[in-house]
């Protein structure tokens, strides 16, 4: 432990302080403090204990997901895919330029490890990260008040090739727990009428997909759906604002099955803007791999995000043998 | 308590959103729509609306009876408006229409050789399975729009030129 670590005291407001490698994370009644060692001293940068909280719990079921993980302008986890890079100021051009950003890599077993602990830790009881604002309310706030382990160690939905098919992630009904959401009350829950002829029953499949999102319970946090070789269906459904602003390492697509999103288009590298892309039902669009983006949904909204699961492809795009774009026209 | 409306688009009522440059370049986005590719589409046109490398993303108006068609992989689509049945039929000799080393669909050549599977009736927000093996057709008595997952193959069009905002 190192002078400065030293000095944060072991609970704050009933929560308990951490630390990783160099970084330190502190959370009060409000607000997640999080240091890191720069020159002479330490940098110190304060989000918004839901924020913090949300944008963890992405980390922790993504298991860090593809490329980056942006909490905010200044602090995320870029991932490396067997390790993890933690980051303060890296992305942010004033900081990095300025001297204040520090990048520290880690195992992804022992990175993981600690942050499933904050966030078991700081997750008060009735706080659902996952939830829309509306749904879970302020529970996120004040003195450390029980806890949520249910809510942070959720099912994780594992495709393999499409929900429903024998001995592949089950469909959602009353009947498992996945009750239609409030927003989606008017979506249609008819199902496809499949006439198999003797001996072929269980292989033909099909399911209502629209009814399936309907009925997530969860928000910004894409399941596979359907698996074409490396070309994997991840829809979501989407509520108030993507809890972190996603800095691509592959070219990622997105089509808007119902209402509409607000993308935030930045510069990765940079954090500079660059665009804004407003999403309506029919439209797709392509995040480019060098573009971070953070969504905004007013009303809960189905988005099909597609990815490419080809692991060479990072390497691709670091070495310049493919562009950041897919379409050149 | 909110009435929520849920807002789907369909091939007569679709509102196309928008790309606001602070410094960039809109074709960078390969924005399109689905439904207005299906408006400018040739029935059962497969038209790439998303590419990632070999994959693609098909807008497919479904119009009448398609033709016979298979994969040597899985495939899926997803009914966005309308009402689409698909036939199927397990092909004697799968490897003779579409061979492993070919992705992507193909076209059948005359009719299926196998034994029919069965159908399937999709509709609005419904996805089904064209499995690895099978050879499938769709018919729609009305206009319908759908989205395939596949791969890019010989049936593939690209017009991304006519279709994205630049
Ligand atoms: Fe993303």
């Amino acid at each position: 432990m190192n002078a400065i670590a030293e000095k944060i005291p072991a609970t704050v407001a009933g929560y308990k302080t951490f630390e990783l490698g160099g970084f330190t994370f502190l959370r009060d009644e409000y607000f997640v403090t999080i240091t890191w060692p720069v020159k002479d001293r330490r940098q110190s940068h304060t989000m918004s204990a839901d924020a913090f909280l949300r944008a963890l719990m992405r980390d922790v079921a993504w298991g860090f997901f593809y490329g980056v993980v942006n909490f905010d302008h200044v602090f995320g986890t870029r991932n490396l895919y067997g390790k993890v890079e933690f980051f303060g100021g890296r992305l942010n051009e004033h900081y990095h330029n300025n001297g204040l950003s520090y990048v520290e890599v880690f195992d992804t077993p022992r990175a993981m490890k600690l942050i499933k602990e904050i966030l078991a830790d700081w997750c008060n009881e009735g706080f659902d990260p996952f939830a829309a604002p509306l749904e879970t309310g302020d529970a996120a706030f004040g003195e450390k008040h029980g806890n949520n382990l249910k809510a942070i160690d959720r099912f994780r939905v594992a495709t393999r090739r499409m929900p429903g098919l024998d001995g592949d992630s089950p469909l959602r009904g009353d009947d498992n727990g996945y009750a239609i959401n409030r927003a989606f009350a008017d979506v249609a829950q008819d199902k496809p009428v499949i006439k198999a002829e003797p001996g072929f029953e269980g292989e033909l499949h099909a399911f209502n997909l629209f009814a399936y999102l309907s009925r997530s319970d969860v928000t910004w946090n894409p399941s596979v759906t359907s698996v074409c070789k490396n070309s994997l269906f991840c829809p979501t459904t989407e509520e108030y604002i993507l809890p972190i602003i996603h800095g691509n390492d592959r070219v990622e697509w997105f089509l808007q099955f119902s209402d509409e999103i607000m993308w935030n288009i930045t510069d990765k590298e940079t954090g500079r803007p660059r665009a804004r892309v407003l999403m309506k039902a029919g439209d797709v669009a392509a995040m480019p791999a060098d573009i971070a983006h953070q969504g905004f949904s007013k009303k809960r909204s189905m988005l099909l995000v597609w990815e490419n699961g080809n692991p060479g492809i990072v390497k691709m795009h670091e070495s310049g043998e493919i562009p950041p774009y897919p379409v050149t026209f | 308590m909110t009435e929520f409306v849920t807002r789907f688009g369909s091939l007569k009522d679709f509102d196309k959103g928008h790309i606001e440059i602070i410094n960039d370049n809109p074709k960078y986005y390969v924005f399109s729509n689905v439904f207005e590719v299906a408006n400018g589409a040739k029935p059962y046109e497969k038209v790439a609306v998303a590419k990632n490398l070999e994959y693609v993303i098909e807008a497919i108006r479904a119009e009448g009876t398609s033709g016979w068609m298979a994969a040597s992989h899985d495939e899926f689509c997803i009914v966005m408006d309308g009402q689409v049945d698909i036939e199927f039929v397990k092909l004697d000799n799968p490897d003779a229409v579409a061979p492993a080393s070919k992705e992507g669909t193909v076209a059948v050549q005359g009719e299926p050789k196998g034994k029919r599977m069965g159908s399937i009736r999709l509709g609005h927000g419904h996805q089904a399975l064209l499995p690895k093996g099978a050879a499938y057709r769709f018919s729609s008595a009305g206009t319908s729009v759908m989205v395939q997952q596949s791969i890019l193959g010989d049936l593939t069009v690209q017009k991304w030129g006519e279709i994205c905002y630049s």
